[in-house]
């Protein structure tokens, strides 16, 4: 199994986050695209790090699931917030800012 | 290596198919579940780039953590218990041309691309001893950033999430 190989699955997944991103109506839907997307994301790393034998790489990736573990439990806080507020989670409903 | 061979395609096709399963499921419960295998098989994605730390790490906080908030996100959000409501929106189409035209872009890329084929020699044979001492050598101060980072966000998340006065 070659680099390319990890790297093409890993771009699949993160396209497939993408399209879930954009066509789910709700923001908890919309959110779980998003965590496939970093998902994809943080396999790229692992694979460079494990080809190129670098040991930094691994740390980076240790960084970034922490990173985006914060901002899964942020967005989620905001999810309730926003529920709170407009009594919907529907990003269709969610348009207070459009003109 | 032909272990190696089976196991990616078996976790591969079984990637693929739940995160389809993620995007696609009428049922937003159903969906969160599909979402805890996909992390789980990336899990095994990562051990079968010899980084057992980062897998664990990933059953912990992903398939652990993650899938816990996000469920009791949904229940206290979720109003028309039982109603069938669509999930999806009307750009369906489009999306996926879209994502379709970025996946065959990248894999043009990729493959055209001298890339390694066989891994390279790790310094020593355990990795997680060589992660954990970078961590607190090298990589100290963006540690103890990631630290401050992880109090803010806890903080933050309970105080917006705090009951109402």
């Amino acid at each position: 199994m070659g680099l390319a190989h990890y790297l093409t699955l890993a771009a699949t997944l993160f396209c497939i986050g993408l399209f879930g991103v954009v066509t789910r109506r709700n923001t908890i839907g919309i959110l779980l695209g998003i965590e496939l997307m970093m998902n994809a994301v943080n396999i790229n790393l692992v694979a460079f790090a494990r080809f190129s034998g670098s040991v930094p790489g691994m740390v980076f990736t240790v960084f970034t699931i922490c990173v985006t573990v914060a901002e899964a439990a942020l967005g989620l806080a905001i999810v309730i917030l926003l529920f709170r507020v407009r009594r919907t989670v529907s990003a269709d409903h969610l348009d207070l800012l459009k003109g | 290596m032909t272990g190696e061979v089976i196991a990616f395609w078996a976790l591969s096709a079984m990637l693929v198919v739940s995160a389809f399963a993620v995007v696609l499921s009428p049922n937003l419960f159903h969906a969160v579940l599909w979402l805890a295998l996909a992390l789980t098989g990336t899990a095994g994605i990562f051990l079968l780039l010899d980084a057992e730390f980062l897998a664990a790490v990933q059953l912990l906080l992903y398939a652990g953590g993650i899938i816990t908030i996000v469920v009791f996100a949904i229940v206290v959000t979720e109003r028309l218990v039982g109603e069938r409501i669509t999930q999806t929106n009307r750009r369906i189409g489009a999306a996926a041309g879209v994502s379709l035209l970025l996946l065959g872009l990248i894999v043009n890329t990729l493959w055209n691309q001298p890339l390694a084929t066989v891994k390279a020699s790790m310094s020593s044979a355990d990795l997680t001893k060589d992660v954990g001492e970078s961590v607190l050598t090298r990589f100290v101060l963006p540690f103890e950033l990631l630290a401050l980072l992880m109090l803010v966000a806890m903080l933050s998340a309970i105080y917006f999430a705090r009951p109402e006065e």
